[in-house]
């Protein structure tokens, strides 16, 4: 039990210590503040359905589309060793492709509903394969490759709505973007935990994380190795592009409205914050998907409990910012080498005194 | 060493300055006129060149915004194209961009190139004084719209503007006449420092300093719709009595009735809490004629049929800043044909 | 002169999580004296080199430099102590010139122009007899004279203690020759150099007297020419050395034209020229030559590391296309890199990974290998190779060399190759383990596995393989294979001259 227990401390959870600790802490901190802050209440929504409320399901919910983003941003961050600064503007993409195919049709059924989502998915897979060309076959910087994007994608959401805001109402789209009659968790939390476990399932029928890790690690030796390095990295962008387009179709589900220049505006900073908060290293290889999970949370948390302390939206970042540093900091490697040594002396010192205590 | 390396730098910032204005503007060109070209210089060459002035059109030179800007500008941008057409006697030329500098350089041109009349609705409201000397030594008549510049009166005939405080004071004054007993206000206020978003609060603001409306929260969603929905949350969640959104667009307005939705709190006509919002976008002007919002303010975008009143004489300026007159439409009045005239969008 | 100690460390112990890497270590460095440090890997050499230079802080024990005592908390307490470290890797910038990578970083540093560093660096560079020029860029010149333009900026920094952290392993011999005069030249001026190598000749070509350390313990101090070459390595890996004769040359097979393993014919690369090559199965054949004599870029396009220009290629008598490792690897060959670090271990991921990657990339992205499956892969090798380390889980880039070695050989073993090439597997890394790739190599050819050996060390090549390919500048020059194969024989073909033997 207690080696379990010390396992778990030391090597198990290694890197989600940073991210487990500032939820724990954030947790605490609201508990003090409010108590009832976390309380969960049952009621029915204007659709006449049962569902849950408060504070916990505002943050797990408002936070779905940061997370479903971070996972793709991890893969890409894992094996490019730069990270993708489009996807907001791609998300406005996938968002109008979505709003658009919807429109084009008289009626919105589940089917269309779902071809839809695979026109959105095209858009965004395509625009994708495009950075992902750029950065794997033409080696230019992630950032730099996707700063074009990043630049004109709102504008092409634009010509594809062609129109300022374009707005569907449906109840499938309401039951995708905010409840399914019947089940009182809100939609966008059930395709979050779909997506990851769409992810892990991934990570167990291919060898997609070992040679990821691997071409982010050493790229010449992955080479070597026979693994397809362009391919690998070119996947990941693909990968992350089918990640934008469930982030746009939910943002776009929650309201029934796509406006191009604010939809997950600013999204790509969060994911990136995201990615790093959870223990990622924002250089390559080494990665884990729950971290960055974790992240996307603590980022909405953080927000939320900004929001209920009535602190003025505009000062809000500010605030961000600042824990985020904090964050950053405690989880940059000078601060954990001095951690464990501090730790290690610790222990020599206690086990110097159990000694001499047998003694 | 270190001269080096300054000097790459800026030679990156500089292409990367000329590769952005290149991606900028070719947005805004597709989406509207088709003969504008990549940058403001060169399209007032080329257009030089085509110079034609055995007509008895008038030429009109119109300075805008982008219509990617905003559902507003596209409706904007899409007025002054069928006002100012040729079946209305008119040659229209026209240049997007959301630069300032570029606009002016664009003015110029269409100075350079001669034409009758120039439009501007200026990025910035700084820098123009020049470019409008230079047109009235010309002889060319300046119309300012949509938004005002800081340059001496005389040196246009006429800004045709809206007034957004007069946009807050009319939906104020509407608030108060639905003699509620008492006034809990979400107000969820635009990208702070815009003209919208000064003149929507400033009228409120008043309401909540006599203590006639009682301010629950005041926060900007910077007219993004999911952070307005955030900011209504976070009220539910803790609890506190409201039953008056006044949200400063559509679109937050949309994401505040989402929050409602979800928590099932009623709202419209028959419901709890009035949902007031600002544009006269179509898609919003449908919820309130299905009476699940209560108000929405204009921000009228069609000044061209004014201006070509002025040009052809039918009416006459009163004074230099002419106030595009705007109305507000209540959900127990609104008609299908308020839509179709007034709504903005499809 | 006070002749006696310019360096003196005593009682030095260091501690890491779980281990006691260093345990009552003394070490003596006299006034112009060359001193090697020698240890298997493992024995505790960096670890003291590392509290040395700052790198680490001793847990105990005192260091003092010409008598008097030195705090060394890092490394620029160390170089202010007059300790400078000439590191195997060279870690000056390549695209700066000669002369700003010997004055950056150094408080007079911008206050001296270009023009005079440039100068000053000449001067220094001319004193030492170093082919070098200050305006050149650092890049452009060979390995072996970046290493002495190192040694120059920490002989310019007045350094009393030079270390040089195997400093001639990437060097060739001539290029070893020319730092060994500088080396020599220095210890006349009274320098103290601390000399870490694997290289045993060169330890007593150039060393006056020797350190063994033995897992974190000291050996002994003992004056070179007391100890013959057997005994040092006696008393590094503390065992006898009945080994080192147990096996004997390889044998010489006749192999018929059925034999044949792998032939190509004109083969290119983008950084070969065309070469004709075969080798039969379980026959163990080398390449050899100096360093950039091509036979490195020769294996490699074998194996399509890189761009395959053209030729023909057959295996077993079929025509195949090899144009990308993958290629090569589904035809049954392995190739083991000349750069571990940089073309062979992906540091991070544990070593059990390291090991089933080439299999996994063989059966597929979207097979693939159970975690079960891979543990009992990665234990069974452990146990093969006698691969030291904590877990199967540690991260492979906290293994030394040598165990480094040994997953990247276990990771090409698990593909059950029939051919392996095997280029420089026994660079930088101890002794022990350097005979026991050269069993496996045996072993391996033995069971019908084809192998190609690159090595430096010439006499490893001659113990281990029945035919030897012999490069100049790119070129093979020679061929030889039974009576031939004598170490004169090889330096004649290398050195050259005639072609010999050519088929």
């Amino acid at each position: 039990m207690k080696s379990k227990f010390q396992k778990i401390f030391k090597g198990g959870l290694g890197q989600l210590t940073i991210p487990i600790i500032a939820i724990l802490i954030l947790v605490i901190f609201n508990l003090i503040r409010d108590p009832s802050f976390f309380s969960i209440s049952v009621t029915h929504n204007n659709d006449g359905n049962i569902v849950l409320a408060g504070n916990l399901i505002s943050i797990i919910n408002a936070a779905s589309e940061l997370a479903v983003l971070a996972m793709g941003m991890t893969l890409v961050t894992a094996a490019s060793g730069g990270q993708d600064i489009s996807v907001g503007a791609a998300a406005a993409i996938a968002g109008s492709a979505f709003v658009s195919m919807l429109k084009s049709g008289s009626t919105i059924t589940g089917g269309t509903v779902l071809l839809a989502f695979f026109y959105a998915c095209l858009f965004a897979m395509a625009f994708g394969a495009f950075n992902g060309t750029l950065v794997a076959v033409f080696k230019i910087q992630p950032m730099i490759a996707t700063l074009i994007l990043y630049t004109c994608g709102r504008s092409i959401a634009y010509w594809i709505n062609g129109g300022a805001t374009p707005t569907v109402s449906s109840p499938i789209i309401t039951a995708i973007g905010s409840f399914i009659p019947g089940i009182p968790i809100p939609t966008p939390v059930i395709i979050v935990i779909v997506v990851a476990i769409i992810f892990k399932l991934v990570f167990h029928f291919t060898s997609l994380e070992l040679f990821t890790q691997s071409v982010g690690i050493n790229e010449k030796a992955a080479r070597l190795n026979g693994i397809n390095a362009t391919w690998i990295k070119l996947l990941s962008f693909i990968i992350l592009g089918l990640c934008v387009a469930v982030a746009g179709v939910i943002s776009v589900s929650r309201l029934g409205l796509i406006n191009h220049e604010t939809i997950l505006l600013d999204v790509e900073m969060d994911a990136i914050l995201a990615v790093a908060i959870g223990g990622n290293s924002l250089g390559g290889g080494k990665f884990k998907i729950s971290g960055s999970i974790i992240g996307a949370y603590v980022i909405h948390m953080l927000t939320i409990t900004l929001y209920a302390m009535k602190v003025s939206s505009t000062d809000v970042k500010a605030y961000k910012a600042i824990v985020i540093i904090l964050l950053v900091v405690i989880g940059s490697p000078v601060i954990k080498s001095k951690f464990t040594k501090r730790m290690t002396q610790l222990k020599n010192r206690k086990t110097k005194v159990s000694t001499k205590g047998a003694l | 060493m270190k001269k080096r390396l300054k000097s790459i730098l800026m030679t990156g910032v500089l292409a990367m300055s000329m590769f952005l204005t290149a991606c900028g503007s070719s947005g805004g060109d597709k989406g509207g006129d088709s003969t504008t070209a990549s940058s403001g210089g060169d399209k007032t060459t080329e257009a030089a060149a085509t110079k034609d002035d055995a007509t008895g059109t008038i030429k009109v030179g119109v300075v805008n915004n982008p219509p990617s800007e905003s559902g507003y500008r596209e409706a904007n941008v899409k007025d002054m194209e069928a006002v100012f057409s040729a079946e209305n006697g008119y040659e229209l030329k026209t240049f997007y961009s959301l630069k300032n500098d570029e606009q002016l350089q664009a003015a110029q041109g269409f100075i350079t190139e001669g034409v009758d009349y120039l439009l501007v609705s200026a990025a910035e409201t700084t820098g123009w004084d020049e470019v409008l000397k230079n047109a009235q030594e010309a002889g060319i008549k300046v119309y300012l719209f949509d938004r005002m510049i800081d340059v001496d009166e005389s040196l246009y005939e006429a800004a045709v503007v809206s007034d957004m405080s007069a946009e807050g004071d009319l939906a104020v004054k509407w608030l108060l006449d639905q003699n509620l007993p008492e006034y809990n206000v979400i107000h969820i206020q635009g990208a702070m420092g815009s003209d919208a978003q000064i003149g929507r609060t400033g009228a409120l603001d008043e309401q909540f300093a006599s203590g006639k409306m009682n301010k629950v929260v005041q926060q900007t969603a910077t007219w993004d719709e999911a952070e307005a929905k955030k900011i209504v949350e976070s009220v539910i969640n803790s609890g506190e009595k409201f039953n008056v959104i006044y949200a400063e667009n559509d679109g937050m307005a949309k994401g505040a009735v989402a929050a409602l939705d979800e928590a099932g709190i009623t709202h419209g006509v028959d419901g709890d809490v009035i949902v007031m919002g600002f544009d006269c976008n179509k898609w919003a002007l449908r919820e309130l004629l299905a009476k699940k919002w209560n108000y929405d303010g204009q921000c009228s975008p069609f000044q061209a049929q004014i201006i070509s009143d002025l040009i052809q004489g039918k009416t006459t300026a009163s004074s230099k800043k002419i106030i595009n007159e705007e109305k507000g439409f209540d959900a127990t009045t609104i008609t299908q044909e308020d839509i179709d005239t007034y709504g903005l969008g499809e | 002169m006070h002749d006696e100690c310019l360096l003196s460390m005593r009682h030095i112990n260091k501690y890491f999580p779980g281990v006691k890497a260093l345990s009552d270590v003394d070490f003596t460095l006299r006034h112009g004296e060359i001193h090697a440090l020698m240890g298997e890997n493992g024995a505790g050499k960096s670890t003291l080199i590392k509290v040395l230079t700052g790198v680490y802080q001793n847990d105990g024990g005192e260091i003092a430099v010409e008598g008097e005592k030195l705090h060394i908390r890092s490394p620029q307490d160390a170089q202010r102590g007059g300790i400078s470290t000439v590191y195997q890797e060279i870690t000056l910038c390549p695209n700066l010139t000669v002369a700003e990578n010997m004055f950056i970083g150094r408080e007079e540093g911008p206050l001296i122009r270009q023009k005079n560093y440039v100068k000053r660096a000449n001067e220094i560079l001319s004193e030492l007899g170093i082919p070098a020029r200050g305006s050149q860029i650092l890049g452009s010149c060979s390995l072996a004279v970046q290493q002495m333009v190192a040694i120059a900026r920490a002989v310019d920094m007045k350094c009393k203690v030079l270390i040089l952290d195997e400093p001639t392993s990437s060097l060739d011999d001539k290029e070893v020759q020319v730092l060994f005069k500088l080396m020599r030249d220095l210890k006349s001026r009274g320098v103290g150099i601390i000399f870490v190598t694997h290289f045993l000749e060169q330890v007593y070509e150039v060393c006056d007297r020797i350190t063994v350390l033995r897992n974190g313990e000291l050996v002994g101090e003992y004056l070179t020419e007391d100890l013959p070459q057997v005994q040092l390595v006696a008393k590094m890996i503390g065992k006898d050395l009945d080994e080192l004769s147990s096996f004997g040359k390889a044998e010489v097979k006749e192999y018929g034209p059925d034999d044949v393993f792998y032939e190509a014919e004109e083969l290119s690369s983008s950084d070969a020229l065309p070469f004709d090559f075969k080798i039969h199965k379980g026959e163990v054949n080398g390449f050899t030559g100096l360093l950039g004599s091509g036979r490195s870029e020769s294996v490699r396009a074998i194996f399509g590391a890189d761009k395959v220009n053209g030729g023909t290629v057959k295996i077993k008598g079929d025509s195949v296309k090899i144009n990308k490792p993958i290629d090569a690897m589904k035809h049954g060959i392995g190739y083991l890199p000349e750069d571990r670090k940089r073309d062979g271990i992906i540091a991070d991921l544990s070593v059990r990974e390291n090991i089933i990657l080439a299999l996994q990339v063989m059966k597929g992205f979207f097979k693939p290998i159970s975690r079960s499956e891979s543990e009992a892969f990665a234990d069974e090798y452990i146990k093969a190779l006698n691969i030291k380390t904590a877990s199967r889980e540690t991260p492979i880039g906290s293994l030394s060399g040598g165990n480094q070695q040994k997953v990247i050989l276990a990771r090409w073993l698990l593909t059950h190759p029939d051919y392996l090439i095997l280029d420089e597997p026994t660079r930088g890394i101890d002794v022990g383990t350097k005979l026991e790739i050269q069993k496996l190599v045996l072993k391996l050819a033995e069971d019908g596995v084809s192998v190609t050996f690159i090595s430096s060390e010439i006499e490893e090549m001659l113990r281990t393989c029945s035919r030897l390919i012999v490069m100049r500048d790119r070129h093979v020059v020679g061929e030889l294979k039974g009576e031939e194969l004598t170490e004169a024989q090889v330096m004649k073909t290398i050195a050259g001259g005639n072609t010999v033997n050519e088929e």
